[in-house]
């Protein structure tokens, strides 16, 4: 009953993106078949995201063949979890510790590019920035409070909010005009975007690993149905002719 | 207003179906060809689903054992594909004791592909010393008991060690070789495995080019 | 050789007779159009929803702890398990295309009007019959959706007076959804509602062959014995279950070969959209698996923005329509009980639009158009200006029902041609 009027005041209530925030997705196009991309950003998720979040669905020796890489290379510089390559991609710390430092369980990250989307995802991982209100000082523009360290820093460097004074309707405003780096990373802003796309990639990967062969089949099946419909529409046609 | 052409005189289970020409005739046969072709397409992922999943592969990969503790005739049992499989190190006695009851045997000499061809031997394995198979009846697939110390006795005479089956009564030697008169039809199987280094064995693949 | 099998058989149960009266010499009206193919693929797409649900069976786990990562295993593990699961997926959203095509054609053509109306009645009950099926389908993966959506669904049972809590504690088996109310929705889902709705459609089909198949015109083809000449007769051999009981005009064609070419020719087409979704759009964006059901459920997190699947949409814009809750439950239900009466609200004797009034085929159309649109508010985030277009939509639905039964007791309509027009 209480649950029912809740979920009906969610409903009614107009909640236009709680975790929203109100910027715009960054929009990336996802090429599933650029393994060097997708062997990039498995590299990035399994010395960076693997920490802490699974891919508790996906199983190593999956990845490695899909991306083309060895298995033998695979277990040498991608695994570092679990010890056969048939294993699933689980993080090293149990679940129930992470949920105590974080104040909740990391969320599986098998098919969070199927429920997010690949753009949001872009977008959040390249707005990041630094706030020392925060418990691990920092916040995201994609996901305002989110409860994690950023923890790509090492790459991109410090992020911060950057506002420009700019015209609008006739007053001069501070506008924020997005993410920059301080410069202190690893990576120029150019190299982190493209990695981020890497590891999107990657993840939009894993989301559904048999797309690229789904397709393939696809194809192959929709030849097959044009040639049987013309075959069908023939002898129907040939049959009708009986009929006026 | 109907140009219907029907073989009135056609008393065959469907009358509908008149006018008899080469290109009505070839295209009922091109679209039936079509259509089966589809329907064989279609059972392919219905027949394919059944084999083993990756996570059957996964649990039934070969398995890694450690030989190095085994005492001289003790066995050890471990799991492959879910199925036991036994490892005895056999003694030079037991080893030689092996050609002496070969009479009462229905296949001494393997002849039966119940073994990768390196085991093709007397001893049916890779190394006298270590007899690996695959602990299931060839009856119906029950798991033999190992009876040692003369407890085998009681069912060959002269032969005091081997297997036996409780459900039907079938008898074994220390190679796995089956006797005369039990129901099983076959020597127990010898799985594939090698030998990594004088203490580590693989269960379920073969050394490559080993023939 | 093969001959004598056949007749050893039909000596002792009537394969042949039964596969002639309904399969081949049916004779069915020659101008049975484009609108006329989807309950033959409705047929298939239940098929396919049986043999592909089988197999999907083979591998689901029905508990709440394991049911989301099963189908992640099928999707991963299992092989050709995507195909298999896609299939599924999406011939559920085919399932309810083809059922409201088929559903409008019959309010179209009045193929509800008398003799039709057990036969609409049927039809009914199974799509009330497929509601539950779809609604307990999507359950069972067990994702944020499923999980949500089953509480909002089975929280409507809380409106009801009195015995409303106790009724949603029963069903669920539980104080919330959970695993209990997996279990039993799975025994449902696969078990008894398939069961049930194979029989209502043999039900559905034995009364269509019973009372023949309406057509575009709504002229009667079978007619009164002794009332046609030979030479009005139709040509075509039909089965003299037909023949023996009416004089069958000139204006139909066999059930086989004819009907079934031109079903299979839509057949082809049908398969190359199906295929062409469920190959390379499954999702499709988000209306046939919706993306927050990819996220497990957590009974502690409601998802920003709940909406039922698409194909229930209409009927959720109508319940979020009325203010009030018992009230938006009771016109929800009615929605669908409208269309159970249509035969007798409509009174009128002359079925197809063609021939009825200018204001009928505009009514009906605004019906349509007015279902597609509450589709769309039911199914979209929702905003202010939503709930007033809701509420007008709703009312638009009933008052389709209501005009009909006004203007259909003594409707203006032109006379129904004496024989199909092609």
């Amino acid at each position: 009953m209480k649950k029912f009027v809740l979920v009906l005041t969610l409903l009614f209530s107009g909640l236009a993106g709680a975790a929203g925030g109100g910027i715009e997705n960054d929009h990336i196009d996802i090429d599933l078949s650029d393994q060097a991309s997708l062997q990039s950003g498995a590299k990035l998720f399994n010395n960076y995201c693997l920490g802490c979040h699974n891919m508790q669905y996906q199983r190593y020796e999956r990845s490695f063949k899909d991306l083309g890489i060895p298995t033998e290379l695979g277990q040498e510089y991608l695994q570092f979890t679990g010890e056969k390559v048939s294993d699933h991609i689980k993080s090293a710390i149990p679940a129930e510790n992470a949920a105590k430092w974080f104040g909740a369980p990391p969320p599986d990250l098998t098919l969070v590019a199927r429920v997010r989307g690949a753009d949001w995802l872009y977008t959040y991982l390249r707005t990041f920035y630094a706030d020392d209100s925060k418990t691990f000082g920092v916040n995201n523009k994609r996901f305002p409070d989110v409860g994690m360290p950023h923890v790509l820093q090492e790459l991109q460097g410090t992020p911060r909010e950057t506002y420009e004074q700019r015209m609008v309707d006739g007053e001069m405003k501070e506008v924020y005009v997005g993410i920059k780096t301080d410069g202190t990373g690893e990576l120029s802003p150019e190299e982190y975007d493209e990695a981020m796309s890497d590891l999107v990639h990657y993840l939009v990967y894993v989301g559904e690993p048999g797309r690229l062969k789904l397709e393939t089949t696809g194809k192959w099946v929709l030849a097959f149905i044009v040639i049987l419909f013309i075959f069908v529409y023939l002898l129907k046609k040939e049959y009708w002719r009986d009929v006026h | 207003m109907s140009n219907v052409s029907v073989d009135t005189n056609d008393s065959s289970v469907n009358d509908n179906q008149p006018q008899d020409n080469p290109r009505r005739r070839f295209l009922t046969v091109a679209t039936s060809v079509v259509g089966a072709a589809g329907v064989v397409g279609v059972a392919v992922p219905f027949i394919g689903s059944w084999s083993p999943s990756e996570r059957a592969k996964a649990a039934g990969a070969d398995v890694q054992i450690d030989i190095s503790k085994i005492q001289p005739g003790q066995m050890i049992r471990v799991i492959w594909r879910s199925k036991p499989v036994w490892v005895v190190r056999r003694t030079p006695e037991l080893l030689a004791s092996l050609a002496k009851h070969e009479d009462s045997l229905k296949d001494p000499n393997s002849e039966q592909e119940q073994q990768p061809a390196f085991a093709k031997n007397r001893y049916r394995s890779l190394k006298e010393e270590y007899l690996i198979l695959v602990g299931i009846c060839t009856h119906l697939g029950c798991s033999p008991q190992h009876l040692a110390n003369g407890a085998f006795e009681e069912y060959v005479e002269g032969v005091d060690e081997g297997f036996f089956c409780p459900c039907h009564g079938s008898k074994f030697d220390m190679a796995g070789r089956v006797f005369d008169g039990v129901p099983a039809p076959l020597n127990l199987v010898v799985p594939p495995y090698q030998f990594v280094d004088d203490n580590t064995v693989i269960i379920g693949s073969e050394a490559e080019g080993a023939a | 050789m093969f001959k004598n099998l056949l007749d050893w058989i039909e000596y002792r149960i009537p394969m042949m007779r039964v596969a002639n009266m309904h399969a081949i010499q049916y004779p069915a009206p020659k101008n049975m159009n484009f609108w006329y193919i989807f309950g033959f693929l409705a047929t298939i797409v239940l098929i396919n929803q049986i043999v592909t649900g089988v197999w999907l069976t083979m591998n689901f786990v029905p508990s709440s702890e394991g049911a989301f990562a099963s189908v992640e295993y099928i999707m991963r593990d299992v092989p050709y398990g995507d195909i298999l699961r896609y299939m599924h997926s999406t011939g559920a959203s085919a399932f309810f295309i083809v059922v409201y095509l088929h559903m409008f054609r019959g309010m179209m053509y009045g193929s509800y009007q008398k003799p039709r109306e057990l036969l609409w009645l049927f039809g009914m009950f199974i799509y009330l019959a497929l509601m539950a099926e779809a609604f307990m389908g999507y359950v069972l993966p067990w994702g944020q959706m499923s999980y949500w959506g089953a509480q909002v669904i089975v929280s409507l049972f809380s409106a009801i007076p009195i015995i409303g809590p106790d009724l949603v504690e029963w069903i669920q088996g539980d104080y919330v959804i959970s695993g209990a109310t997996l279990n039993r929705f799975f025994a449902l889902h696969v078990i008894a509602l398939p069961l049930v709705i194979v029989i209502l459609v043999f039900l559905h089909i034995v009364a269509l062959h019973e009372v023949g198949s309406n057509n575009p015109d709504g002229v009667e083809v079978k007619r009164k014995k002794g009332s046609l000449t030979e030479e009005q007769k139709t040509k075509f051999k039909m089965h003299e279950y037909y023949t023996s009981k009416y004089d069958i005009i000139d204006d139909v064609v066999p059930f086989f070969p004819h009907i079934v070419l031109k079903d299979l020719v839509a057949f082809a087409a049908f398969l190359f959209i199906f295929c062409y979704i469920m190959f390379f759009a499954p999702g499709m964006g988000g209306y046939f698996l919706e993306h927050p059901n990819f996220e497990i459920a957590n009974p502690l997190k409601t998802p920003e923005h709940i909406f039922p699947v698409w194909y229930f949409t209409p009927f959720y814009a109508i319940l979020k329509a009325v203010p009030d809750k018992l009230g938006g439950v009771i016109a929800m239900f009615a929605a669908i009980i409208a269309l159970f009466l249509l035969p007798w609200i409509d009174r009128g004797k002359v079925k197809s639009w063609r021939y009825r009034c200018g204001f009928h085929r505009w009514n009906l159309l605004i019906f349509a158009a007015v279902f597609i649109f509450l589709g769309y508010l039911g199914g979209t985030p929702q905003e202010n200006w939503k709930i007033i277009a809701s509420r007008i939509g709703t009312i638009m639905y009933f008052g389709f029902f209501l005009l009909l039964f006004i203007y259909s007791r003594n409707e203006n309509t032109k006379p129904v041609p004496e024989r199909i027009t092609k």
